[in-house]
């Protein structure tokens, strides 16, 4: 069956195909959007298991998993079709999402909720594992043969789609809701696990209306399907060393330049660099947006120079340019590097809090917020918490809240003796106007200073730039992968032998980038740099990089098999 | 030196490289885990124990990989299907 000469039909197939696809990347992706929200709501506070839980749901498991979905939904679809096993993936992930979003916080529960969110991230890891291999594989089994790097790049598009998607909805619902409500146990950020069904119903009516893949049904007519497809894809060495040579020359570079672009990338901006939420994460959707349509323009280029040279070049980029990058991150939102307004006063000071620690009610918190003006435009935000140690327990520890109306000086951990004036909490009978005096014994060396930035014009188109720049590595690297892996193997194990390599290049290698980038941060911190080497993360995926460039250099052919209907090679 | 003669080179490299990896790995994660501290010593323990269980097995491919291109195996990638039956 050819379709070179019905375009209709191979947009059908592309457009119900990418649809579900997409909606699966932006169920895995909200997941790690919202996973300090998540992480709170469903895990105990104090450190501990629940520490050890936390980290590991939270950055490995549903990474973790992947090339096991690969496996079991892979031989399924190698023996029963591709078009049921991804529906059933599309429908184990719709629901996992929405189950969680529907998962009692840990307060209402107690350890239920962090073992029933493990389980259904998992779920979530296994299903996402099935359902790309099949995606891809489905696409390029109904693309004519000089077009296939094309059509199948808008199935790569999906998964930054996704991340775009899964921005955007969290973004418009905190900003509608407020961070407060947006929070609670049955805030808004369960509101894009409950979308997740509806997105999910859509799709399986469209994916319900597709047929087999034309290869796949021949295949099966023929009775020449795999019984095997484990044994076939891994026990034989002509095809085992295929995908050896896919992982480690192709898939697992892609992977590292993929998660450095797209999550590194926010995270670094937003942890390291402490850019304010709504604005790193809108840096982000401008970037994406830019950058998306790269992904077609090389899957294109990819079917008329080879895939193998484009892919290459992506991670060369990314190896040579990412510390330079990175380091512009850090130069261009450092305070140091700015001039401040001298028209104003050096800080406004917006607002000053007090609260006491309830359990002992000899600590006091004040939390001082002002602003620093910069000539450029830009305004950094501090939140500085001084812990001071009160010589005399106050009357009621119990009290909600305190709002400090003197300080003897402009450096609270400075003074003698404050005045506070104490506010009830909810529900308390206390005169509002008491006043309490208390006497410092000690404050903290060390404050804890909260900073966002929120940038000037210029820094911050100039970040979307930057980032735009890594993902444009991404769409080079990912935009023609789908065709390579595909006309790597043939159409009886192809969706067991691209699957695999495919979730351990990305689910193992790319999904780590965040955790073992910050573990690596953390290596280089000492008693006299406590701060260590914010870039040091970069060496992972430069690492990996590197050395699958190097193997993909030399072992990687950039030839382009014209043919994937393997029975008509014979 | 021809390109076949490179990817076999290169072969020993890997096969050498991969327990090096392993064994960078190890090393690290006994160094890491005797200096922790005793708060955060069982979410390091297990930090390392992921990281070891995950990049293991793969370490072990990367050597049959290295195996295969010392034994030639990558010299001539297949045409088509039929080479790899």
């Amino acid at each position: 069956m050819s379709l070179d000469k019905k375009p209709s039909k191979i947009i059908l197939v592309i457009g119900a195909s990418s649809v579900g696809t997409l909606i699966e990347w932006y169920d895995f992706y909200i997941f790690g959007m919202l996973a300090t929200i998540i992480s709170k709501q469903f895990f105990p506070s104090d450190a501990g298991t629940s520490a050890l839980l936390s980290t590991l749901a939270i950055f490995a498991a549903g990474f973790i998993v992947r090339p096991f979905g690969a496996l079991v939904f892979g031989r399924l679809g190698d023996i029963i079709g591709r078009k049921y096993t991804f529906l059933l993936t599309l429908v184990l992930m719709g629901g996992s999402t929405f189950a969680i979003g529907l998962v009692p916080g840990f307060t209402t529960i107690g350890w239920a909720a962090p073992i029933l969110v493990l389980m259904l991230r998992l779920v979530q890891g296994l299903a996402l594992g099935g359902e790309y291999g099949g995606a891809a594989t489905y696409v390029a089994e109904h693309a004519p043969a000089n077009r296939r790097g094309f059509w199948t790049s808008w199935i790569q598009t999906t998964a930054t789609l996704g991340l775009f998607l899964a921005l955007g909805v969290i973004i418009l619902i905190r900003s509608n809701q407020g961070v407060e409500a947006f929070s609670a146990e049955w805030g808004g950020w369960r509101y894009p696990f409950w979308l997740s069904i509806i997105l999910v119903a859509v799709s399986i009516i469209i994916r319900m209306k597709m047929s087999e893949s034309p290869m796949f049904t021949k295949l099966k007519a023929e009775g020449k399907t795999s019984t095997n497809p484990l044994k076939e894809s891994f026990g034989r060495k002509a095809n085992f060393k295929m995908v050896l040579l896919a992982l480690f020359g192709a898939v697992m570079g892609q992977g590292v330049i993929w998660y450095t672009g797209q999550f590194y990338a926010q995270s670094f901006i937003e942890t390291v660099c402490k850019v304010e939420f709504v604005q790193s994460r809108n840096l982000m959707l401008w970037a994406i947006l830019f950058a998306t349509p790269f992904f077609v323009v090389f899957g294109y280029l990819s079917d008329r120079i080879g895939r193998k040279w484009i892919m290459m070049l992506g991670m060369l980029a990314g190896i040579i340019t990412y510390r330079p990058i990175y380091q512009y991150f850090l130069d261009t939102t450092n305070a140091k590097n700015r001039i401040e307004k001298i028209d104003l006063a050096h800080t406004v000071v917006s607002e000053k809090l007090a609260s006491i620690d309830v359990k002992d009610g000899t600590k006091l918190y004040l939390v001082q917020k002002y602003d620093t003006a910069y000539t450029d435009g830009a305004v950094f935000s501090y939140t500085k918490t001084d812990t001071l140690h009160l010589t005399n327990r106050l009357e009621d520890p119990s009290v909600g809240s305190i709002q400090y109306t003197q300080v003897n000086t402009i450096n609270p951990t400075k003074v003698d003796t404050i005045q506070v004036k104490l506010k009830p909490a909810k529900g308390m009978l206390l005169d509002a106007t008491k006043m309490a005096e208390v006497n410092i014994a000690a404050a903290s060396l060390k404050p804890n200073v909260l900073v966002e930035k929120t940038l000037d014009n210029t820094t911050y188109w100039n970040l979307i730039w930057l980032v735009f720049v890594q993902i444009l590595y991404v769409t080079m690297v990912y935009g023609p992968i789908a065709a390579f892996l595909v006309e790597l193997f043939p159409t009886k194990i192809r969706y067991t032998s691209m699957s695999l390599p495919y979730h351990i290049g990305n689910g193992v290698f790319g999904g780590l980038v965040p955790f073992l980038g910050t573990l690596i941060v953390e290596f280089t911190k000492t008693a006299d740099n406590p701060v260590g080497d914010p870039l040091a993360g970069l060496w992972y995926p430069i690492g990996v990089a590197s050395l699958c460039l190097l193997i993909g250099v030399i072992y990687l052919t950039n030839k382009v098999d014209k043919e994937v209907m393997d029975e008509s090679k014979k | 030196m021809n390109m076949n003669t490179i990817k076999k080179i290169l072969g020993l490299v890997w096969m050498l490289l991969a327990p090096a990896i392993i064994c960078f790995l190890v090393s690290q994660a006994i160094q890491k885990i005797a200096t922790a501290g005793a708060l955060t010593k069982s979410n390091v323990t297990l930090q390392w124990g992921i990281i070891l269980t995950i990049f293991t097995p793969i370490c072990i491919g990367f050597f049959i990989f290295g195996f295969y291109a010392f034994k030639g195996a990558y010299d001539q990638l297949p045409a088509s299907s039929k080479d790899l039956e």
